[in-house]
């Protein structure tokens, strides 16, 4: 599984980084979606893999790393999910906001520059 | 105490002047001379101490966190210069008194002279490396206030840049210095730096640390090749010249040397550096001095000269040298101090300081004219003058190393033959030589109280050059003894104070400088004609300012290089950076081997994984090649948030599966309703290598993090999770570790978050507000609701109760099952949003209150307020108050209080994201979207917006 993980954050952030780079409003806030699923499954990833093992704790289990999964990386994601969420939800605004006012979706608010 | 009030009464007094209205002269004059006096009796109160050998300190609390107070500590060498800033800055204020015009604002002037004398005596007091750069640094400022209080004229404010520019650079590598300095010795204390000298000299920053600082006193103190900025600086009124830029400022460099020489002193890179610095600071100076036409310029240049000799004599490495450059000090300070302040009285008299236009004023002002020609003769180091004798030591010293270092010497020789040469030209053209040429006033006697001042130093130059045991011998004693050794050491070698010491080589370098200068200036005056000579005296001036200029062209360009308004540009600098930052050590070091006990990379790979990869990189694949058709990017982002959920699944981790999902639905609802706002489509790009090198980047980029992941997956790895698996039920009352962690032991950082999330939906709110001009919190859209699914609707209606129960339910269980605040939160509000899309946005509003604001506020001080509960309790801020006997459970169940923590964060979670989407439905749009977009119908007919 190591490899498809892998896989899958490199393609996530490579794909995110490349619609990032386009000069739209819109494709740069999906480039940022995809990025930040990259970032998430990287984080949480860092409490290795395990499976069947979420850190519910049961009196039968002894609390211990051996039992269960990494419950640290995972209360990071989990408010880094929802904040993201709002994030999105503002710079979208704000991309509205500049189409409203400059006629245009381009990033640099104008057409293409450099 | 006293010492407190010594060194910082100053500050006080330039804060009182300067509150003071512009017009009171005689009361800004009256509390600087009061300050100035009281500073020299406080200074002379404590003579006995010091000069039984002791140190005094004293220190009040500036930074305790830091370590920093402001300490002071004066042992011979610092009692000696406060002596001489206060005392030469009381005659200045009697001087400047009478010097200022009426126009000039008096207290405006008086506080900077305050202010600097205050930042002056710090410097020489400080007993901390910091406290003394911060004072350093205030003198930089003092004085370039000084020199620019004439703001109306351009050489004043010139001059006054130049002076800040090149002693604030000489400052910043001071700072360097002591910061070095500091790092081998341990301490920034003054004592532990003087008493660490070999230490410091053997450590292999000891050169790094040396320049450094030999750069700060060197800038400050106007040597050779930074001397330009002195001359410039005479645009300032004469008493400043005269206290700053003669008598104390300048000397702050050489103080440096002096103070730091038990440290850094005794080295062959200190006897290299600074006396060679010195000695071309000695000749460059006393040459220039030769051409000057103006009194005062004449006057810097002979001060740069004579600033060399002193900073010459501490680079000999000698004690005596070090006696030498004291006893310099004091005479330098004397004899330039009434000079400028004759060449003030001069200015003041004959409206001009052009020696070209001057001469025979003799006649008109005898006595002015005899405290000049004394001081002068003091100056050339004629004999019975104070300025003979510490030229006598430092002529002996050369020549003591004639054997060696034939240079110095022969050096001191010429420089002395040169400042006879100018003396020479400064009292024949300004006293004698016929009569004044084209003078618009005649000249007479200045007022009696102006002459005070020189008058007392010209005294005192003819005493101590009498009579140099009885006067000043004990105080050199013990300011040379500090500054050779530190305060207390081995003693100074035997010397004598006298006027004779026989007919030696000394002497008669003296002699062949005298008549050798003489009759340089005679030679000059009649084969050269001084007054049409206008050599280079600009050189320095001209060469910073084109370095400068090049500097910020320099700076421009690399400006408009990075920074060229392009965002696109910018993130793909960033990119680059972070892919050579990323990629730099993984190359450098080799690459990374692997384990062998990683475990096998293809382990637990099975047909439903690879099917669920296979989907979820599709979908971003998708997303990246259709981005310009947006909604089926949309479709295709949606499908990776799917599949990053079950990978959560996967993963082991329930809670953050359950928040992807809910959040993916809120995000493509949010996308959609962008959607109906901004254009469809993506217009076609026009480069296609733009593209591809976009592409490039971007697959480095992803195979860069995919090699990353895939060695740290490979890695053992250690954690510091085990604390909260073991703690979670005995600490926090819950079994639920993640949501535990979440309100219990972050429930700090927690708040926070949701803090940022509710400010996040506000502000959403106040831009759609803005740009509508409405408040989004009414209902302002009268349209109809457009076509609705009836199924939908009905199946919407019959959902929200259910909804709301199993919203219910997945909070309480929170902290022993996945679920919690921010889940419930995301359900409640996913059922609030799919009445708003099935139903309409008017049915709703008929039905319910709309303005979820109150909720953020609510669940902020719902989640503050638990948070401080635990303060009744004594305990820090947000102490989960599970274990307290206080709330012994209902029912049986122990209910944490970090429940109620959890309720904060529900409702800020519901109330933001409702107040984000409802203020995006509730956008008004207009018909003006650019052309690539298709109309506002097409996107009604989606069923999202309102």
């Amino acid at each position: 599984m190591i490899v498809l993980f892998s896989l899958a954050v490199g393609v996530l952030a490579g794909t995110g980084l490349y619609l990032m780079l386009r000069p739209r409003t819109f494709d740069l806030i999906l480039g940022l979606s995809l990025l930040a699923h990259a970032v998430n499954l990287f984080i949480v990833l860092m409490g290795r893999i395990r499976t069947g093992a979420p850190p519910i704790l049961e009196a039968s289990k002894a609390p211990t790393l051996a039992n269960y999964a990494d419950p640290l990386p995972q209360a990071l994601v989990l408010t880094a999910i929802v904040i993201g969420f709002a994030m999105t939800a503002l710079i979208i605004v704000i991309a509205m906001a500049a189409h409203k006012k400059t006629r245009s979706d381009h990033v640099d608010g104008g057409g293409e520059r450099s | 105490m006293l010492l407190v009030v010594a060194a910082l009464f100053p500050f006080a007094a330039a804060l009182a002047i300067a509150l003071l209205p512009t017009n009171a002269r005689a009361l800004s004059v009256a509390i600087a001379a009061a300050t100035a006096a009281v500073g020299t009796g406080i200074a002379l109160a404590i003579a006995p101490d010091v000069f039984s050998g002791g140190v005094l300190r004293a220190s009040i609390d500036w930074l305790p966190s830091l370590g920093l107070a402001l300490a002071f500590r004066v042992d011979g060498l610092a009692w000696f210069f406060m002596l001489l800033v206060y005392g030469i800055g009381l005659l200045i204020v009697i001087y400047g008194a009478y010097y200022l015009a009426k126009e000039d604002p008096a207290p405006r002037f008086f506080a900077f002279l305050m202010m600097f004398m205050g930042a002056m005596l710090g410097v020489v007091t400080a007993s901390n490396l910091i406290v003394l750069v911060v004072f350093w640094e205030l003198t930089s400022l003092s004085s370039f206030l000084l020199i620019g209080y004439w703001q109306h004229r351009g050489d004043a404010r010139e001059g006054a840049r130049m002076a800040l520019t090149i002693t604030g650079a000489g400052g910043l590598c001071l700072l360097g210095g002591a910061l070095i300095l500091g790092h081998i010795v341990g301490s920034y204390e003054l004592d532990r730096v003087l008493a660490s000298g070999e230490a410091i000299r053997s450590h292999g920053l000891y050169v790094p640390a040396l320049v450094l600082i030999l750069l700060g006193a060197f800038t400050k103190s106007a040597q050779f090749p930074f001397h330009f900025w002195l001359p410039h600086a005479m645009a300032a009124p004469t008493p400043v010249s005269a206290y700053l830029h003669s008598a104390t400022m300048v000397k702050a460099g050489v103080f440096l040397l002096a103070r730091m020489f038990p440290a850094l002193g005794g080295s062959p890179e200190w006897f290299w550096i600074v006396s060679l610095t010195g000695m071309a600071t000695l000749l460059v100076g006393a040459y220039f001095a030769i051409f000057q036409h103006d009194l005062k310029g004449l006057l810097a240049y002979s001060t740069i000269s004579h600033l060399g000799l002193i900073t010459l004599l501490f680079g000999m490495n000698t004690p005596m040298a070090v006696v030498a450059g004291v006893f310099h000090i004091i005479n330098h300070a004397t004899f330039k101090a009434s000079l400028f302040m004759a060449a003030g009285i001069v200015d003041h008299e004959a409206h001009t300081r052009d020696m070209r236009k001057l001469g025979g004023l003799f006649k008109l002002m005898p006595i002015t004219g005899t405290l000049a020609i004394i001081a002068t003769a003091a100056m050339a180091g004629v004999p019975l003058a104070n300025g003979f004798l510490s030229k006598e030591m430092f002529f002996t010293e050369a020549a003591a190393s004639l054997g060696t270092h034939w240079w110095l010497p022969f050096g001191a020789t010429v420089a002395g033959t040169l400042s006879v040469a100018y003396s020479a030209r400064f009292i024949y053209e300004v006293w004698f030589s016929g009569t004044p040429r084209g003078l618009e006033v005649t000249p007479h006697e200045p007022p009696r109280l102006m002459r005070v001042p020189v008058e007392l130093l010209v005294v005192l130059c003819i005493v101590v050059g009498v009579a140099p045991a009885l006067t000043v011998g004990p105080t050199l004693a013990v300011a040379a003894q500090a500054a050779a050794f530190g305060a207390p050491g081995p003693a100074l070698p035997e010397y004598t104070l006298a006027i004779w010491h026989g007919f030696n080589l000394p002497l008669m370098m003296s002699l062949i400088a005298l008549a050798g200068g003489v009759a340089l200036y005679w030679a000059m005056h009649r084969g050269l004609n001084l007054h049409g000579l206008n050599p280079f005296p600009l050189g320095g001036k001209v060469l910073f300012q084109r370095l400068l200029a090049a500097l910020i062209e320099v700076a421009h360009r690399l400006t408009a290089m990075l920074q060229n308004g392009s965002l696109q540009r910018y993130l793909l600098l960033f990119s680059l950076a972070v892919l050579a930052a990323g990629a730099g050590p993984f190359v450098a070091s080799g690459g990374v081997r692997l384990p062998e006990t990683a475990p096998w990379p293809l382990e637990g790979v099975n047909l439903p994984t690879i099917a669920v990869f296979a989907i979820g990189i599709a979908g971003a694949f998708a997303t990246g090649v259709w981005h310009r058709q947006r909604f089926i990017a949309l479709i295709a982002l949606g499908v990776v948030g799917l599949a990053v959920s079950l990978a959560f699944v996967y993963l082991s981790a329930p809670d953050l599966a359950m928040t992807q999902l809910m959040v993916e639905v809120v995000t493509v609802i949010l996308f959609m309703l962008a959607l109906a706002h901004l254009p469809n489509e993506s217009p076609p790009e026009r480069r296609a290598a733009r593209r591809l090198r976009d592409g490039a980047v971007s697959v480095a980029v992803g195979a860069g993090l995919a090699m990353l992941t895939f060695v740290v997956l490979s890695l053992p790895f250690d954690s510091i999770s085990p604390y909260f698996l073991e703690t979670a039920a005995t600490l926090g009352g819950g079994a639920n570790v993640v949501n535990v962690i979440l309100v219990d032991y972050r429930g700090f950082d927690t708040l926070g978050e949701i803090s940022v999330l509710g400010i996040a939906g506000l502000v959403i709110f106040a831009i759609v507000a803005s740009l509508d001009g409405t408040n989004p919190a009414t209902p302002t859209d009268t349209r109809p609701d457009g076509r609705l699914l009836l199924p939908l609707a009905l199946m919407a209606r019959l959902m929200l109760p259910l909804a709301g129960v199993i919203a219910f339910y997945i909070f309480l269980r929170g902290h022993n099952e996945p679920g919690g605040g921010f889940i419930a939160g995301l359900v409640l509000a996913v059922a609030l949003l799919l009445q708003f899309i099935a139903n309409g946005q008017r049915w709703v509003e008929a039905r319910m209150a709309t303005d979820f604001r109150l909720l953020i506020a609510g669940g902020l001080v719902i989640a503050g307020l638990t948070g401080m509960a635990a303060w009744w309790f004594g305990s820090p801020f947000l102490t989960s108050t599970y274990d307290y006997p206080w709330l012994p459970g209902v029912g049986g169940v122990p209910l944490a209080s970090a429940a109620l923590f959890d309720l904060g964060v529900f409702l800020v979670v519901v109330g933001a994201t409702m107040v984000a989407l409802i203020s995006l439905a509730r956008m008004r749009r207009d018909g003006t979207m650019n052309s690539s977009a298709s109309g506002p119908t097409r996107a009604d007919n989606k069923g999202v917006a309102a």
